[in-house]
């Protein structure tokens, strides 16, 4: 009796663990097939930057295979890494991105250090405040913001329509209230005995700040300061709003309208310029990704 | 809010003058110290984002050379234009459409990414969320070349099924749908990141119990995952819709608006009209009409996000 139904039970046992892990291994077939597609998907427009950028413009003219390159040749890399324009767009971009990725830091830190811990009358409404501010969007504001500094230049005599640094104005409103808000939620993660001890040993508010929250918070920072990098180097609209001398614009905005002349687009040198363009923000990605995601996740869980 | 910050404050206040003046004074001073480490983010926010915020209210209400005040003439002008009606079906289609893809593909992909075993999910992620991190105007250029309308690489693959050549922004359904396709190749990165977040915040007892239960694999997503994940999806499907209804690089680029304004949504439009077509108060006129749908969904973002505050 008890031979019969240990018999029973041992088969069907089996038959019932193999099974699940046949549809596991199924599932998983089926998620890569998918995840290659996806992938696919994904990095073919980088793919066919690089495809591109590696051409002849005689071969790219040729009704060849276009996803292959048959004689790979430097020459839009040479051409544009040599050519004044280009370096001179590429350094606008740099120093705009550094100097607002500074700018943002000094503001916001301190902003969401005050807000996180040293509440204050209106300090909820103002954190609030932040994050609805970063819910507009730079498309509603370029306009009124064009009109804006058109008048100061018509009243003071300084001219800044027109200049790479009034970039520096406009970019931390894109760049602060994020910063400020992912900040705070970091901050707040702190437990409170650490900035205790630390008031009571008799630091000041600055102190703490420097000390303590800074660096045990500095992953928090890192994200921080990686997102305001990228929305700076790839801000669009705003260079192509108030800047327009050649000297003056920065890579996106210099790629478009100086590589495209009329109708002659020379791809070749379009492309390699613009994976010149992705390649700091890709950099940064590559080695830095988990900082990155952090930052991109933090903004909507946090708070 | 104010008040809920207000009154420890004042109550705490209150007691240390009863009790110390010295204790009153630091309080005091924390007060100023904190307001004076707030100053330069609330100058910068009014300077920069409020005051010219009401700035385009005001301009919106002036003539072309912006010399007379003619109310709401401006916006009588966009109402009886059909260009105006074709720029907010488009930028309704454009942005709800995207969004949805967006939001699908996104969902889809974190759970392959989530069913691929723990130490592949770096490489996969990395590679998937590439999209995202190469800057929109540069990609879009790409995307540009492959939709080229001589040496499209797409009509070139594409031919050897027998199908196109297919004119990508040549005609106006075609340039719609590219211009679709690339904010959803663009965007759907950050739904899986979101999402990927989300499934694994999902307790695996959850699924467990479901899977004893006698679950089949869609009433698991049904009844588990996407309750325990419906405030990430939601508040990241809202902030995607102001993001993607306030685009502008990709169209920008991709079409400039064409074929015939056939693409223009109210960013593209407001640029044309108000930068490149000198008539600043139409141009601000125009951006105006992104508010309200941006005001609504801002309302159900802060909506969710405090929800999650007083869940945590």
């Amino acid at each position: 009796m008890s031979a019969i139904t240990i018999d029973k039970a041992g088969p069907s046992r089996k038959v019932k663990y193999g099974s699940i892990s046949r549809d596991r291994a199924w599932a998983l077939r089926w998620s890569y097939f998918f995840l290659v597609l996806f992938a696919i998907f994904s990095l073919t427009p980088p793919l066919y930057m690089l495809i591109t950028s590696l051409k002849s413009s005689a071969e790219i003219s040729a009704a060849t295979n276009p996803w292959w390159v048959y004689h790979p040749t430097l020459e839009n890399y040479i051409g544009l890494l040599t050519s004044n324009q280009f370096l001179r767009f590429f350094w606008n971009s740099a120093w705009v991105s550094i100097f607002v990725v500074t700018i943002t830091m000094l503001i916001s830190v301190p902003a969401a250090f005050a807000l996180a811990r040293m509440k204050f009358w209106g300090s909820a409404t103002l954190a609030t405040g932040v994050f609805l501010t970063y819910l507009i969007p730079d498309t509603l504001l370029f306009i009124p913001l064009f009109k804006m500094f058109v008048l100061i230049g018509d009243w003071t005599g300084i001219q800044l329509i027109n200049r790479w640094y009034v970039l520096l104005f406009i970019y931390p409103t894109l760049t602060v209230p994020f910063c400020t808000w992912i900040m705070i939620g970091y901050f707040a993660s702190i437990p409170k005995e650490l900035d205790e001890a630390a008031i009571i040993d008799g630091a000041s508010w600055f102190q703490t700040l420097t000390r303590i929250f800074i660096p045990v918070a500095l992953p928090g920072l890192i994200a921080a300061t990686i997102f305001a990098f990228t929305v700076s180097w790839a801000q669009f609209l705003y260079p192509l709003v108030f800047t327009t001398s050649t000297d003056q614009l920065v890579l996106p905005v210099g790629i478009i309208t100086t590589l495209i002349k009329g109708d002659v687009f020379n791809w070749g040198q379009i492309m390699t310029g613009a994976l010149l363009g992705a390649a700091p923000p890709l950099i940064i990605y590559a080695f830095l990704m988990d900082y990155y995601i952090a930052g991109l996740t933090a903004g909507a869980t946090k708070g | 809010m104010a008040d809920v910050a207000l009154h420890p404050n004042r109550v705490q206040a209150t007691k240390a003058t009863r009790r110390r003046n010295g204790l009153h004074n630091a309080l005091r001073r924390k007060s100023t110290v904190a307001f004076l480490m707030t100053l330069p983010l609330i100058l910068l926010v009014a300077a920069f984002v409020i005051y010219p915020a009401f700035y385009s209210l005001h301009l919106a209400t002036l003539n072309k050379s912006m010399t007379k005040f003619i109310g709401l003439g401006n916006f009588e002008f966009l109402f009886k234009r059909d260009t105006f009606w074709l720029v907010v079906k488009q930028s309704c289609i454009f942005a709800i459409s995207a969004v949805i893809f967006k939001a699908l593909i996104g969902f889809i992909v974190a759970h392959f990414v989530h069913n691929v075993p723990a130490n592949k999910q770096r490489r996969w992620r990395g590679m998937l969320l590439v999209p995202w991190v190469i800057p929109p105007a540069m990609s879009t250029l790409a995307w540009l070349w492959l939709f080229d309308p001589s040496y499209s690489a797409f009509n070139y693959t594409l031919s050897f099924f027998g199908i196109g050549p297919i004119p990508w922004t040549g005609d106006a359904n075609w340039a719609r749908f590219s211009v679709i396709l690339v904010n959803v190749w663009y965007g759907a990165p950050f739904f899986m990141i979101m999402y990927l977040a989300a499934l694994k915040s999902v307790p695996e007892q959850l699924y467990e119990a479901a899977a004893i239960d006698g679950a089949n694999w869609w009433q698991r997503i049904w009844y588990v995952t996407l309750p325990m994940m419906r405030n990430i999806i939601a508040i990241t499907t809202l902030f995607s819709l102001i993001v993607t209804f306030a685009n502008f690089d990709i169209v920008r680029i991709l079409t400039a608006g064409g074929p015939l304004d056939h693409t223009h949504i109210f960013a593209t439009w407001a640029f044309r009209i108000g930068i490149e077509g000198s008539d600043i108060p139409l141009g601000a006129s125009v951006s105006l009409f992104m508010v309200p749908i941006l005001a609504v969904a801002a309302i159900f973002i802060l909506r969710d996000i405090s929800k999650r505050g007083n869940e945590a």
